[in-house]
């Protein structure tokens, strides 16, 4: 993983040298001004979000796989994604419709306050249903049906949007890990950590859930606790990490998967470390692919997840015939 | 012999059903119910009489509509998830769980009650789990993932999962459904060795009535929202299984403890 960290910093648009990033990275100031910017402000903290990204939406991935007993489920079932997009889509999109400028709010802080407030939204009344939803298969498909529902209503704001602000919308949909700033870093790591130290304290109870919800009971396991903090702790990862790099496909629902095949363990004790180093290496990876060398400019980040990904699921689906949570 | 006749589980007028909206449906009331120290006490009735309903009230999965359940004399629903956990263990059937575990990772996660919160098995943690693999025979099995089972086998391996869990009370919702009758016996001689040698509470629902009169020490019969409990002899003698089903079509016969189509 540090290997890929320094070829993913290493690599990109602009061509600097391995020695000279090793320079600016030791506090050098002899390096070319333009850079030590790229390195230190770009380079750096698009790998440390990647990093993040990764892990967080793996191990919310996990942790959506083993609550809801579907290999189906991902980090993003619980509407956060679409929440995310109706927030934003409101921002961008709506922005001529409503009579507001979509500009009030400078460099992209504004898409995501609009991300957060529209996963937290989505993710609210999720959670309000859940409370009152005993049954989690029921509380899947609610989740599916308010992605529908959201995207509906992105689609409807889409045909009356002018052309550019549907473009601006699209291109916050690929998802981007550059455009963050040392300050956003900062939040999302706040984020990152509290989500991390929640879904790790649920570790023990994940491993009753694996036996079903009537068994985790017997085994002295309080549902009703450890679901709620399930949930925030997913809330908290995917929601924050959609809300500062776009909607990232893929990476919550192939990597526990792929970590399983490769382990073949359920403990998740095992599983969960693994799905923090297995979703950094993916994410970092797929980010250096995006931004090879070769090219002007960097690939959506978002195609790439699922051009790797979905192909590597396919094959071990076929290779193993099944896909047990 | 002080142990002898201890009541670990029992209840009083109990009554388990399932709320509809404001309605009430009581499908079996007015139980009275006592388990003792070393018996296995099986519980028969037709398809639907309220047999898993029971069970789990007894578990304390559901709320009784009316009367309580009583474990070692304290209310059940007073108890503490993880006192209880360490009472009481269920063996269900219809649960989602996941066929990835090994047998060995399945009946390991009967001792989530005694580890920290990391969930690290002890070395006691360790011999609880061997044995209840050994009793179960499954030894040659331990490292195959639940998929690769059999039904027979992966039902002994739930009941080896009860059995390290090292509860006084074990509760089993039919443990020999789509088995064949070599399994089926060998399943409940299994439990009744547990109950005997390892002075263990057990209570398994069945709908095989033949099989388990032979079997258990006690029986409860769930017929027409009514329990009766009480040794397989008595029973037969009352001719409660003559009333079990429409008797134009199914008889008993009390000699044999067999039953016959007409």
């Amino acid at each position: 993983m540090i290997l890929l960290f320094v070829v993913n910093i290493a690599l990109g648009s602009v061509l600097i040298p391995l020695k000279a990033i090793i320079q600016i990275i030791l506090g050098d100031d002899s390096v070319k001004e333009a850079w030590q910017y790229i390195i230190l402000d770009y380079r750096i903290p698009k790998a440390l979000a990647a990093i993040m990204t990764g892990s967080g939406l793996a191990v919310a991935g996990l942790m959506m796989q083993t609550l809801f007993k579907n290999p189906l489920a991902g980090p993003f079932v619980l509407g956060i994604s679409s929440g995310a997009s109706l927030g934003v889509a409101f921002f961008i999109l709506g922005g001529s419709a409503l009579g507001l400028s979509a500009f009030v709010v400078p460099n992209g802080w504004g898409t995501i306050l609009a991300a957060s407030l529209g996963s937290f939204a989505v993710l609210s009344i999720v959670l309000l249903v859940a409370s009152r939803v005993r049954d989690a298969m029921a509380l899947l498909i609610i989740g599916l049906m308010f992605g529908s529902l959201t995207a509906a209503v992105v689609s409807i704001l889409a045909y009356f949007s002018p052309a550019e602000e549907l473009q601006r919308y699209m291109f916050w949909s690929f998802g981007s890990l550059g455009d963050i700033s040392w300050d956003a870093l900062i939040i999302l790591s706040f984020c990152y950590f509290i989500g991390m130290i929640l879904a790790f304290s649920v570790t023990k109870s994940l491993n009753s859930l694996l036996l079903g919800d009537h068994y985790a009971q017997t085994l002295g396991v309080s549902l009703q606790k450890s679901r709620f903090i399930i949930l925030i702790a997913t809330s908290i990862l995917a929601g924050s990490l959609t809300a500062f790099v776009g909607p990232i496909a893929f990476v919550g629902l192939a990597v526990p998967h792929l970590i399983r095949q490769w382990f073949t363990a359920s403990n998740h004790w095992t599983l969960m470390p693994a799905c923090v180093l297995g979703g950094a290496v993916l994410m970092l990876f797929c980010d250096t692919l995006a931004q090879m060398p070769l090219f002007e400019f960097s690939l959506p980040i978002n195609a790439i997840t699922s051009i790797i990904g979905a192909p590597v699921v396919i094959w071990l689906l076929i290779r193993k015939k099944k896909l047990l949570f | 012999m002080s142990d002898f006749n201890k009541i670990l589980l029992s209840s009083s007028k109990l009554s388990v059903g399932y709320k509809n909206g404001q309605e009430k449906i009581i499908i079996v009331e007015d139980v009275n119910l006592s388990l003792k120290k070393g018996t296995l006490t099986t519980m028969v009735g037709i398809n639907g009489s309220g047999k898993s309903t029971l069970l789990r009230t007894l578990a304390g999965l559901q709320n009784p509509i009316s009367g309580e359940v009583l474990l070692e004399k304290s209310p059940i629903k007073t108890l503490d998830a993880e006192i209880k956990a360490k009472q009481l263990s269920v063996v269900l059937t219809g649960q989602y769980i996941s066929k990835n575990l090994t047998v060995l990772e399945l009946v390991a996660l009967g001792r989530q009650p005694y580890t920290n919160w990391l969930g690290k098995l002890s070395e006691e943690d360790k011999v609880h789990i061997l044995n209840a693999i050994n009793a179960t025979e499954l030894e040659a099995l331990k490292n195959t993932a639940c998929h690769a089972l059999s039904d027979g086998q992966f039902q002994r391996a739930l009941i080896a999962r009860a059995l390290a869990q090292n509860t006084e009370v074990i509760l089993l919702d039919e443990p020999t459904t789509h088995l064949d009758l070599h399994h089926k016996a060998s399943i409940f001689s299994l439990l009744k060795t547990i109950a005997h040698e390892q002075q263990k509470t057990i209570l398994s629902t069945s709908h095989d009535i033949e099989l388990v009169l032979g079997m258990s020490d006690e029986m409860l019969v769930i017929h027409n929202g009514k329990a009766t409990q009480d040794t397989p002899k008595n029973l037969t003698e009352s001719g409660i299984f003559e009333q079990l089903f429409p008797d134009n079509i199914i008889g008993f016969n009390k000699e044999n403890q067999r039953f016959f189509i007409r």
